[in-house]
């Protein structure tokens, strides 16, 4: 879920449209946008204080095909976009279900790969900004 | 007073196609998209969100497009939307020691461990116009090294063991809420910071400055300063447990600041912290020095009587859309309230001059 989350939602919708097996459902509560006040520690390591909100999408459904029926699949995620939040929850309810491999290999996994490597990039980035300061030694005045 | 008008609907109308049409610019121009804007206005988006206390940059970009670059009125903008958003609730707390940085640095530890990293930052930079922005043209790569992955450890903890600086222990205090009740004084640190967080950057440079200049100066030095990406992780009632449900990014400053010690303390130095949405680090550091200043009473100090030490100076004017409300409703009709001042003036005037006449004869 964390995954999905987090996922760009024009990768989680493109990676989903080349998923065969999409299962048909009922919503039990239909995509919703609201706020969550993010929270920060005083000093970075005491109590806490609120920090501002982000935007989050919830939802939840239910699966309605023959084996599949009656489970049920929630998600939150940041941003604004129903269909991504649409898609993160029937992933969520497919992997409590014997699809879960498909789905992982053909959704999760990559959004894994990709996520590593953008995070592998931004931090090889940062590495060749490294620095060595040397502080100079003054003179008699 | 303000007294309610009527009328001027088609005059109001026609002003605002007219601000739609100033909006757009001339039309041989290729319009903005609110992608561009977010890619390539990342700061002002950054700013936006931090004072718009949002924290979602297609809606801070769409905000900028529609405020004409008016950061300010873009903010209002954010801030109005929010009002509409149904709270799912508070998030656990995000944890800056984990996380992934872009940016790391420390003016106190020249070899801090885990290293300096510059990151995408204008410091070193000579401030000379570069014209080649002005024409379009490729841009090579950003050199790459040797990856570190995983957290790198808070400078201020080196300090810690050896009980130099005062610590930052954690509670279980539940901290009061800007957005749930109105600012009530005295307020307690976590109120400061979260009015802070959000406060005109502008307004909090200057308090900062001010105590740089003497003004109830606190000899503060820049112990961290980071900007990176940090999980945001929140209890799932449906679920039961605490999932991600994000990440975002985050300008941290610890800044290490003058010593105190008492009769049963021996000196230590102190903190002061900042940590502000986005890319934001002139505020965050500036946000850190104006939350020492405001410490003075917890941590035994004399008040000088400074600007920054006033609690209620600081935080009653620290918020722009507060600010900007009430500065720019002097600009809408007053009609009947100057009316009535007109009259008062008309008879104290004719007052005077009687007195004067009679004096005279």
């Amino acid at each position: 879920m964390s995954l999905l989350a987090k996922a760009p939602a024009i990768r989680l919708t493109a990676l989903w449209a080349a998923f065969d097996a999409k299962p048909a459902f009922d919503w039990l509560r239909a995509p919703e946008v609201g706020g969550a006040m993010v929270r920060g520690r005083m000093g970075g390591t005491g109590g806490a204080f609120n920090l501002g909100e982000m935007t989050v999408t919830r939802c939840s459904l239910r699966l309605t095909d023959g084996a599949e029926n009656g489970v049920i699949g929630h998600a939150y995620v940041q941003g604004r976009d129903k269909t991504k939040a649409e898609i993160a929850a029937l992933v969520d309810a497919l992997m409590q279900t014997p699809s879960a491999n498909a789905v992982k290999s053909a959704v999760l996994e990559p959004l894994l790969t990709e996520g590593k490597a953008a995070k592998t990039d931004r931090a090889a980035k940062a590495a060749a900004t490294k620095v060595e300061f040397f502080t100079m030694v003054r003179g008699e005045d | 007073m303000y007294v309610a008008v009527k009328g001027g609907e088609k005059a109001i109308d026609a002003a605002h196609a007219w601000l739609a049409e100033r909006r757009r610019g001339a039309k041989e121009v290729p319009e903005l998209s609110i992608a561009q804007i977010r890619e390539q206005m990342t700061l002002a988006v950054n700013r936006v969100m931090a004072e718009g206390s949002l924290f979602d940059p297609d809606l801070a970009a769409l905000a900028i497009k529609q405020a004409r670059g008016d950061l300010i009125e873009a903010v209002f903008l954010i801030r109005a939307y929010r009002t509409t958003l149904p709270r799912f609730g508070y998030t656990l707390l995000v944890e800056t020691a984990k996380m992934d940085c872009i940016r790391r640095i420390s003016a106190t530890f020249k070899d801090a461990p885990g290293g300096q990293v510059l990151g995408p930052t204008f410091d070193y930079t000579h401030r000379l116009l570069d014209f080649k922005l002005a024409a379009e043209g490729s841009l090579p790569d950003a050199p790459k090294a040797e990856p570190h992955i995983g957290p790198v450890p808070h400078i201020t903890e080196f300090l810690n063991k050896e009980d130099l600086i005062q610590q930052e222990p954690a509670n279980d205090k539940e901290p009061r809420d800007l957005t749930r009740e109105p600012l009530d004084l005295p307020a307690d640190r976590a109120l400061r910071l979260q009015s802070l967080t959000r406060g005109d950057e502008g307004f909090v440079l200057g308090m900062a400055y001010s105590t740089q200049r003497g003004y109830g100066r606190n000899h503060a030095f820049v112990g961290e300063l980071r900007i990176g990406t940090c999980a945001v992780e929140m209890e799932i009632p449906e679920l039961g447990f605490a999932i991600e449900i994000g990440e975002v990014e985050l300008t941290e400053c610890e800044t290490v600041n003058q010593f105190t010690g008492s009769k049963t303390e021996p000196p230590q130095f102190t903190r002061g912290y900042g940590l502000v949405f986005g890319q934001t680090e002139r505020k965050a550091i500036s946000m850190a020095l104006v939350d020492r200043a405001l410490r003075w009473k917890e941590l035994g100090e004399e008040n000088v009587g400074a600007p920054a030490q006033d609690e209620e100076f600081v935080l009653y004017h620290a918020d722009n859309i507060q600010a900007t409300g009430f500065l720019e409703h002097i600009k809408l009709p007053h009609y009947v309230d100057f009316q009535s001042e007109l009259e008062l003036v008309r008879k104290m005037r004719a007052e005077a001059m009687g007195t004067m006449q009679e004096a005279a004869e």
